[in-house]
């Protein structure tokens, strides 16, 4: 309840959680509120020499290359992104949580390996590790989530080993110990909700950069394969004549922004307002 | 500090060899033939079959990866698989357009970042922080390739100023730097904003305006070094974030580098390149963050390297 309610009172938390429920509604009810179908190579959808229309009171938002009407194709493609943005950071989240966790739980020699694993991995430039992957798999909407969990559990897991140490230092963790307590219970009784502010807080951003993450995979080809539309893949599709009809280029790419945008507004006031040592800063 | 660069060396080698092992273990579990690749289309399978043989590919995995650490520590690469040239030789010609690319991103980062993260601390919560932080939110959000198209639409198609690609002068390092330097400023912006008003807050500026001294003298003095300490380790480990998104930026200019190079590579299945790049990154992210922890105590004579 408290955190609802100082989210409200933040302009730029509110603004992006509107954005948010805009684009989700609009993934939902796409095909009551697409005008056309997503893939129609519209018999009316290109000029005579064959060029793509562009906006009018027809099309909003003009058509692409293949005559298909890009507000649609944008609606639709709200999907894949969203689908992708929540499962594939969802994923990331609980592998980084596992394993950030679990190494700053047990210490020992597994939690050791299971940091220096970690430290290995923080080495790979994720996208290019990314990149690396989805090429090697053949990319689909699923191989894409996977990937994309694969490549971004790193810092998650990072951040959370860091706090599980600290907080099993505590002295009522050795209170808890020292009565007996099992270990099942000071997991999830000391433990684990303490961790929960930091884990929200990821789990919103994280979909900030795992939507610019499948957006990139898929402006290279690698991402979510045609038909099916994707954001970033409209960008690939568009790209090699954006100078002549750039709307095919910008509305999906302000699209991308906007969602990254709003989870990153949301993330960034989740941030401020639970954890405890930035507050009354701002 | 000798023992530690050392160690520190140490460590930036085992983490090579890791890098290495899974991206080594990753490329053999490529569902496609690379020695099909290689053969072409049309070759007949005893052709595929000598080209598996050639290239060591019939080999099993760990003899493979046995054969390529020797090869390594001799300071070979290996040879592309497509293109008739050793790794090497394909992959440090190149590096001098990508290090320049990154010389000039990094330039407008710190420029624009630390500037604009300055501004915003000191006038906080003003108008001016706002617009400031919903403009670094902005750039943080957008997508490299985007940034990029929009540069090169808005400034070398529609004015002018700029060529639309190419290489080998001052005016083409600019758009691409910017679109890559951009999207860094935004964060430096937000971490830097963050950095100095937390130092805004401590005693020995207190005892700094207390004692009289001049607003210019507190900002230069104990201000801006203070604020910048957190900010180095940054720079560090931008240099792997960086890779990625020269990738992207470099695909939307035409920029001869490693990006290009790579990703060339990977749609061609060729996995020495690769290999080859990933280490080159590797081993360039590992110095970075050296180079970052060994310039620290000069900015703060507190920090010990141990």
């Amino acid at each position: 309840m408290y955190i609802i309610k100082e989210l409200l009172k933040r302009k730029l938390a509110l603004l992006g959680l509107l954005l948010i429920a805009v684009i989700v509604l609009a993934a939902i009810f796409a095909p009551w509120l697409a005008p056309y179908s997503p893939e129609d190579q519209l018999a009316d959808g290109l000029t005579d020499i064959g060029e793509p229309l562009a906006p009018s009171s027809h099309f909003w938002l003009g058509t692409d290359l293949l005559g298909r009407d890009l507000l649609s194709r944008l609606i639709y493609g709200a999907r894949a992104s969203l689908i992708i943005g929540l499962l594939a950071n969802g994923i990331a989240v609980a592998i980084g949580a596992l394993i950030g966790v679990t190494a700053g739980f047990m210490r020992g020699w597994f939690g050791a390996a299971l940091m220096r694993f970690t430290d290995l991995m923080m080495a790979f430039p994720s996208l290019l590790l990314a990149i690396v992957l989805a090429a090697i798999f053949r990319p689909s909407l699923w191989i894409v989530v996977i990937v994309i969990s694969m490549v971004n559990w790193v810092q998650i897991a990072r951040v959370l080993y860091t706090e599980t140490t600290s907080l099993s230092e505590r002295e009522y963790v050795t209170a808890e110990r020292s009565i007996g307590a099992s270990t099942f219970r000071i997991l999830f009784r000391h433990i684990l909700p303490h961790l929960i502010p930091t884990i929200t807080c990821w789990a919103t951003l994280g979909i900030a950069t795992t939507v610019l993450l499948e957006a990139a995979l898929s402006y290279l080809g690698v991402g979510v394969q045609p038909p099916t539309p994707s954001w970033g893949g409209m960008i690939n599709e568009n790209q090699s004549y954006f100078q002549s009809f750039p709307w095919l280029v910008f509305y999906p790419g302000i699209v991308i922004a906007v969602l990254a945008l709003s989870f990153n507004l949301l993330g960034n006031a989740l941030r401020d307002i639970l954890d405890p040592t930035l507050r009354g800063r701002h | 500090m000798p023992a530690y660069i050392l160690r520190r060396l140490i460590q930036a080698l085992l983490i090579l060899l890791g890098v290495s092992i899974i991206t080594f273990a990753l490329l053999y579990l490529l569902p496609a033939d690379p020695a099909r690749q290689v053969a072409g289309r049309t070759a007949s399978v005893e052709q595929v079959q000598r080209v598996r043989e050639q290239l060591g590919l019939n080999l099993p995995i760990w003899q493979q990866y046995g054969r390529y650490l020797w090869h390594l520590l001799q300071g070979d690469l290996g040879r592309s698989y497509l293109q008739r040239s050793q790794v090497v030789d394909l992959v440090f010609p190149r590096l001098p357009a990508t290090a320049l690319l990154m010389v000039g991103s990094i330039f407008f980062e710190l420029i624009l970042g630390l500037t604009f993260g300055l501004i915003a601390a000191l006038r906080r919560n003003s108008t001016l922080d706002q617009a400031i932080m919903a403009m670094t939110f902005v750039f943080v959000s957008m997508p490299a390739f985007l940034l990029g198209l929009l540069l090169l639409y808005f400034f070398a198609v529609y004015l002018g100023w700029f060529p639309i690609g190419g290489y080998g002068e001052f005016k083409h390092l600019i758009l691409p730097s910017l679109s890559l330097g951009l999207l860094g400023a935004g964060w430096y912006a937000q971490q830097m904003r963050s950095s100095v008003i937390e130092v805004l807050r401590q005693d020995y500026v207190r005892t700094a305006r207390a004692k009289g001294l001049s607003r210019a003298r507190i900002l230069v003095l104990h201000i801006v070094p203070n604020a910048l300490l957190p900010i180095i380790a940054m720079i560090g480990l931008d240099i792997g974030y960086f890779m990625g998104g020269a990738v992207l930026v470099e695909a939307v200019y035409g920029w001869p580098g490693i990006g290009q190079l790579t990703w060339q590579a990977i749609q061609q299945l060729d996995i020495p390149i690769i290999m080859g790049v990933m280490l080159v990154v590797a081993f360039a992210v590992a110095m970075g963050s050296l180079l970052a922890d060994l310039i620290a105590p000069f900015v703060d004579p507190r920090i010990k390297l141990r």
